[in-house]
């Protein structure tokens, strides 16, 4: 039925976790090397987030400006392929059809593909509004930062006039930029958090240079609109309700891990951020199957993620030639 | 999107004047100079009316005007939404009841009991998705356990005895996640699940393809008086004037406003929200059943179903309001089935949740549709369709037709419609992308666009180019599923906006 190819490594996602670990083991010439990407272009989240800040390193305490995301996903595919790794777009993992073994479907055809070692790489998403419980209308305008990044910087998409940005994660900020750029007004940002998360110098940015107020302490409790939303309803912890009038809403951070592939091939799932379970080894409990980047953890910087699949490629290539994986793992 | 007259595509019914139009701006045009529906083209003079127009395209509605266009008719579908069911038939909790509950005796009881082997039917000929998954009536006290062998006898009267009783081991070796505490139930195997978005596109579709014109964003505002004798009589909508010889009420929650304007005031709906939870695809492994509450004096409660796209759904609520646009969900209303929802399947609450939507039953002062034939207005009212109208719809449409003949329509000699397959949006069969031949012929079968929900390219470049083709993203959703999953559009939503707009290229920067 499907062709069926094996492969050395085979690694699911295409972002700085899954290139870092692709880079690292072809360089260090495990054999075929191959990375699954769904979408049509490698560099996973970075690729539409064309803010700054990315792979800054810090040297004797000051940190460098980095570059910005499409630039450092490019970079991160180029090592990648450098190395010798082969990195295909569209090319999605639907299942499993064994142990070490992905179905794979892309536009020229369906795949049956087996490894000696898979890395799940896979990411993660921000909580939408409706995972997140919040009620009222289903009115259109409500985004993630995740959707409103790639309308904007890859579509050139019309957004609204004036929005609320739910979160103050760092992520909240790069949506703010973003609505910045597309022309949008801010009425306000709002957390149910007591401060921001971001850095210093970012909140204070963010609320003297371009006057944007954040809430602390405010919940959304609904969406207000028919078509399209027109006012969000917070709740101030001191009881105070209030709507703030805007017809876009952006809810930001509030990580999820894409789970889906880890859960639907037996992996263990981590029961706090519910991501897979792994050891410091980036071993599932499921010989042969490691994970490693967002979909284990929530949201760290891409250099940090990247230097996390570096060290991913060490643990796989000891496991290729060593062949030994603990009887339990143990969760770091 | 499409513009006025846009005409639908496909073809027409054999030896007829072709498709109908299906229309979303502008104004409405004239009536078909002749009829498209039926066997035979006839000659008729231009500026004819129409013979029946029908205000609604619900599921209801578009199932009347599907099973009146196998008529030589010129028929008409008056729609205020840009959309086919848009509706409360958008917003159910898309259960194919065999009406094992329903009022023995009642209308009710006899179209749904018609209704579901007819749909049945006819989801397998044209590819709308239906799993026969059954139901188990859950008792979780001794006071609803003994209330099953009542149940069952009613089924019974109502013309369906394949029901069986289960004790709580035979329950819990179906339903192993079952919360603890259930003492037996009743088992209902032919209980079914369907999609209820493909249901009246499926209708719509093959009506406009066998002559019949859908008009959309068209609010019906003024019925006019009915003419004397058999001369058609005037409406007045939103975008102008259109002159039929008969009507047909299936306003759904504003059935008693289009009544009203015909001079009856003989019921008032009163919207019933229904609010439901719907859980990722993750959840699936849950669930075998449809879990059905043992019904009480305070309604049919809280269910939990697969949905034939893998989903879990939790719902519905059942609040009395007096606003029928309140389709907006509460705090307390998913806090409430929330709490019940951890009582029925306690891991369910772990899993994701994909949406939580809210549906309006047009509840009446009686406990029974309320259909009733005017054969001096040469009007027939389709009121008061409340929970069942999905199940229901081809035995209403049945039921309509004969009515509007009692009432003096000449319908003739019945033709074929044209054939409609609808892209099967269920996980049951094979989906697109994972069809090693369709993706050989069409690469854009195999180009994902919404990983959640893994609706491809093809599939929605399908949709746009439809018969009845969609302007919202939601309309896209409701065809294809894209944008409908876990992530509701963190990945996807930019690229399925784009294509609904009509981009071409994916990424144009
Ligand atoms: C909005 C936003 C802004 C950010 N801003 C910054 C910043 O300014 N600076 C910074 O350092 N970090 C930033 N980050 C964090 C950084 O982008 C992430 O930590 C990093 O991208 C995580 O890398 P990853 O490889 O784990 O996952 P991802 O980048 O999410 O990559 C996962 C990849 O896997 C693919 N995939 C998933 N499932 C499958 C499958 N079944 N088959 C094939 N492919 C699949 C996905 O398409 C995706 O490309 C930001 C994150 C977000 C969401
Ligand atoms: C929570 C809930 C759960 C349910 N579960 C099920 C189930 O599991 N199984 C089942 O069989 N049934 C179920 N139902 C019932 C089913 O959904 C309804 O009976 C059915 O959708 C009614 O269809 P309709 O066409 O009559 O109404 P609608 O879908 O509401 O259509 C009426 C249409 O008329 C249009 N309209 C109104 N006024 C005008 C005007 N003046 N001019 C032009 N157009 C107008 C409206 O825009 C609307 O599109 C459920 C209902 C709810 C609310």
């Amino acid at each position: 039925m499907r062709p069926e190819r094996t492969v050395d490594v085979l690694i699911v996602g295409a972002g700085p976790a899954g290139l870092a670990a692709a880079a690292g083991l072809a360089a260090a010439g495990v054999g075929r090397v191959e990375v699954l990407e769904r979408e049509e272009r490698a560099g996973g989240v970075p690729r539409h987030c064309h803010h700054g800040g990315f792979g800054a390193r810090t040297f004797a305490g000051l940190t460098g400006p980095g570059t910005s995301g499409p630039r450092y996903a490019r970079a991160r595919v180029d090592a990648a392929l450098r190395a010798g790794a082969s990195v295909r777009t569209g090319v999605t993992a639907t299942g499993w059809a064994g142990p070490l073994t992905l179905d794979t479907t892309s536009p020229r055809g369906l795949e049956r593909l087996t490894a000696r070692a898979v890395v799940l790489a896979t990411g993660a998403r921000e909580r939408p509004r409706a995972a997140r419980l919040v009620p009222g209308s289903r009115a259109a305008g409500v985004y993630t930062t995740g959707e409103l990044q790639q309308a904007v910087h890859l579509y050139g998409q019309h957004i609204g006039t004036r929005a609320v940005v739910v979160g103050a994660e760092p992520v909240a900020y790069a949506a703010l930029d973003t609505l910045r750029r597309a022309g949008v007004e801010v009425a306000a940002q709002v957390t149910a958090e007591s401060r921001h998360r971001a850095t210093p110098w970012r909140a204070a940015e963010s609320r003297l240079r371009y006057g944007v107020p954040l809430l602390t302490g405010a919940a959304v409790t609904e969406l207000v609109g028919r078509g399209r939303v027109s006012a969000v309803g917070v709740r101030h912890r001191t009881g105070l309700l209030a709507q703030l009038s805007c017809d876009t809403v952006v809810f930001t951070g509030d990580f999820v891990p894409d789970h889906e592939l880890a859960r639907r091939g037996g992996v263990s799932l981590a029961p706090g951020t519910r991501g897979p379970a792994i050891d410091a080894d980036f071993r599932t409990d499921i010989p042969g199957v490691f994970a490693v980047g967002n979909v284990a953890h929530a949201v760290e910087p891409a250099g940090a993620v990247a230097a996390e699949g570096w060290r991913a490629a060490v643990s796989v290539r000891r496991y290729l030639l060593s062949g030994r994986w603990p009887s339990v793992v143990r969760g770091v | 999107m499409s513009g006025a007259g846009t005409p639908g595509t496909g073809a027409g019914a054999p030896g007829t004047g072709g498709p109908g139009r299906v229309t979303r701006t502008g104004a409405l045009p004239p009536a078909p100079t002749a009829p498209r529906s039926g066997p035979t083209p006839t000659s008729a003079s231009a500026h004819e009316p129409y013979d029946v127009t029908v205000i609604g395209a619900g599921v209801v509605g578009t199932a009347i005007a599907r099973e009146l266009a196998r008529h030589r008719l010129r028929i008409a579908v008056v729609e205020a939404a840009d959309d086919v069911g848009e509706g409360t038939s958008k917003a159910n909790t898309a259960i194919l009841h065999t009406g094992f509950d329903a009022v023995p005796g009642s209308l009710e009881a006899r179209l749904v009991r018609e209704g579901q082997r007819r749909l049945a039917a006819y989801a397998a000929e044209c590819g709308i998705p239906v799993e026969r998954v059954g139901a188990l009536l859950v008792a979780w006290d001794e006071e609803q356990l003994a209330a099953l062998p009542a149940l069952r006898s009613k089924a019974g009267r109502n013309g369906y005895d394949r029901t069986v009783l289960l004790d709580a081991a035979e329950l819990r070796a179906r339903e192993p996640h079952l919360g603890p505490g259930a003492l037996g139930a009743l088992e209902v195997p032919d209980e079914s699940i369907i999609c209820p978005w493909t249901t009246p596109l499926a209708y719509a579709t093959q009506a406009v393809r066998s002559g019949v014109d859908l008009h959309l964003n068209c609010r019906l505002t003024d019925a006019g008086p009915a003419a004397p004798g058999a001369g058609p009589r005037t409406l007045t909508t939103s975008r102008g004037e259109l002159r039929t010889r008969y009507l047909v009420n299936a306003a759904g929650l504003h059935a008693d406003t289009v009544d009203r304007m015909l001079g009856h005031d003989t019921f008032t709906v009163t919207p019933r929200r229904g609010q439901l939870i719907v859980f990722d695809k993750l959840a699936r492994g849950l669930v075998d059943h449809i879990l059905l509450p043992v019904p009480t004096a305070l309604g049919k409660g809280v269910l939990v179903a697969p949905t034939v796209y893998g989903n879990v759904l939790l719902g519905p609520t059942a609040e009395d309001l007096d606003d029928k646009r309140a389709t907006g969900t509460t705090a307390d209303g998913l806090a409430c089935l929330r709490a019940r929802g951890a009582r029925i399947l306690p891991a369910l609450l772990d899993e994701d949740v994909t949406a939580a939507y809210a549906g309006l039953r047009a509840a009446t002062e009686d406990d029974d549709y309320r259909i009733a034939p005017w054969p001096d207005q040469r009007y027939v009212t389709v009121g008061g369709i409340r929970s069942t109208g999905l199940t229901a719809s081809m035995a209403i449409a049945a039921h309509v037709t004969g009515l509007l003949a009692d009432c003096g329509l000449d319908l003739g000699e019945p033709g074929d419609l044209a054939p409609v397959t609808m892209p099967h949006l269920g996980e049951r069969f094979p989906r697109p992308y994972q069809r090693a031949d369709l993706i050989a012929a069409d690469p854009a079968y195999g180009t994902l666009v919404c990983h959640c929900e893994r609706v491809t390219r093809g599939e929605i470049r399908d949709a746009l180019t439809s018969t009845v083709p969609p302007v919202s993203v939601d309309g896209l959703r409701r065809r294809t599923r894209a944008r409908g999953g876990r992530c509701q559009g963190f990945s996807c939503g930019a690229a399925v906006r784009a294509l609904l707009e009509g981009h071409d290229r994916l990424e144009t920067r």
